[in-house]
């Protein structure tokens, strides 16, 4: 089989055996850039550690059509409500890819699912974040999905076969949503003095989180070291927050806002942009999910799961009764 | 298990001319409804033609520890393929 067959016990990777042998062919393997596939042995920190990873990944994918479906109905064009819809959409079918990614490692959907909603599994606080002008539409593409397409670049050559292809997947299709928020965000910054505002308003609010994306500095990360080498990251968190800044400035500056960084300063001797401390104590608040919005995002979760049980249960019977039909 | 939608592995055509080739896998509860379900994931920008699906429990696949003996033999039969033997530069079309 492709996937884990959950009914078979026998599934090598149901009880795996570390084994010095296996496990330095392996780490031979992943340092010589070749991809594992989901049949091949691994050890199982390297299998636990990826599915926390893209779980997480996918959770925070679906998470991330909450946010953005609360301005959906309130868009401010037929254009604007399409290209919103067509980007939700997306955001549902990278969880979905993500998922599938996972289901290889031998884990059910079931059971990411009941992960998040039970408050086991995170997502990425970015989400914990609420939306309250229509420019947070454009500043979430251009910014939330600007971020997130550095650490997704870098990706796609992880070292796991199925992870590494939904990357490439969604990177293709996520580019399209930091132009559609970039553009967003250009015709505020060129519209009335209200709009424009209103687009350094969300700036103001979305820049320091987008920072946090990242994860903690290098210093204080506590998986790091293991996954870059085990290729499942590609880069360091400080290595990409500062690449994410070296791209971003030069586009603010085009739209004739200001970052709100009374540090931020070109340094030419480093060809990078020095910037100002980053406050962590609101990232761990927002990680422990303190604050009425991170409550809000996982009841929707849960609700949504819930309130549509039955449709699940109808096709499944559905599906019963028509091979039972076919077999008579 | 019964609380599981079963899953299915989804195969794109990108264009006549090419064969299906694997992209990932869905969960519904029957044949249609994965072809619905795949059609939203996979192809939302064109990237196909035609699709299957299959229910995953029916790939049989090799077994990754058996790679060696199955593929490995092909290694040593260089004389395969066709740049194994040495033709004058003067014969043409060949």
């Amino acid at each position: 089989m492709y996937t884990v067959d959950y009914a078979n016990t026998r599934d090598a990777r149901a009880a795996p055996i570390e084994d010095a042998g296996r496990l330095a062919a392996f780490e031979a393997r992943v340092a010589a850039d070749d991809f594992i596939e989901p049949k091949d042995w691994m050890p199982e920190t390297y299998r636990k550690t990826l599915i926390r990873q893209i779980s997480q990944h996918a959770h925070s994918e679906i998470v991330g059509m909450l946010p953005e479906g609360n301005w959906l109905t309130r868009a401010p064009s037929l254009r604007r409500k399409a290209i919103l819809l067509a980007k939700i959409q997306d955001e549902a079918g990278h969880g979905l890819y993500l998922y599938a990614a996972a289901e290889t490692l031998g884990v059910s959907r079931e059971e990411m699912t009941e992960a998040l909603h039970a408050g086991r599994a995170k997502y990425s606080t970015i989400f914990n974040y609420p939306t309250l002008t229509w420019a947070d539409m454009g500043a979430i593409g251009w910014l939330v999905d600007g971020a997130a397409i550095m650490n997704q670049v870098a990706l796609q050559r992880t070292s796991y076969g199925p992870y590494a292809r939904a990357m490439v997947r969604i990177c293709k299709e996520e580019s399209f949503h930091q132009r559609q928020g970039y553009e967003a965000m250009m015709v505020l910054a060129a519209g009335t003095a209200g709009q424009r505002r209103m687009a350094q308003d969300a700036l103001n609010r979305w820049w320091w989180p987008s920072l946090m994306m990242f994860g903690p500095p290098d210093d204080n990360s506590p998986n790091s070291a293991q996954s870059i080498r085990w290729r499942i990251k590609r880069e360091t968190n400080d290595e990409l927050r500062q690449r994410f800044i070296n791209a971003t400035v030069p586009q603010a500056e085009a739209l004739g806002l200001t970052i709100p960084d009374p540090h931020l300063k070109w340094n030419e001797a480093a060809q990078r942009y020095d910037f100002g401390p980053i406050d962590w104590e609101e990232f761990y608040a927002v990680v422990r999910g303190e604050g009425p919005t991170a409550k809000d995002r996982i009841q929707a979760r849960i609700d949504a799961w819930e309130d549509q049980a039955w449709v699940r249960e109808a096709a499944m019977a559905h599906a019963a009764k028509t091979a039972a039909k076919q077999a008579a | 298990m019964a609380n599981h939608t079963p899953i299915w592995e989804v195969f794109v055509r990108a264009k006549n001319g090419l064969s299906h080739r694997h992209v990932g896998s869905v969960h519904a509860a029957d044949a249609s409804g994965a072809v619905q379900a795949a059609r939203d994931v996979y192809t939302r920008r064109s990237e196909g033609v035609s699709l299957w699906v299959v229910p995953s429990g029916a790939i049989t696949a090799s077994d990754p520890g058996d790679a060696d003996a199955l593929f490995a033999p092909a290694e040593d039969k260089v004389y395969r393929h066709p740049t194994f033997y040495v033709v004058p530069d003067n014969v043409k079309h060949i």
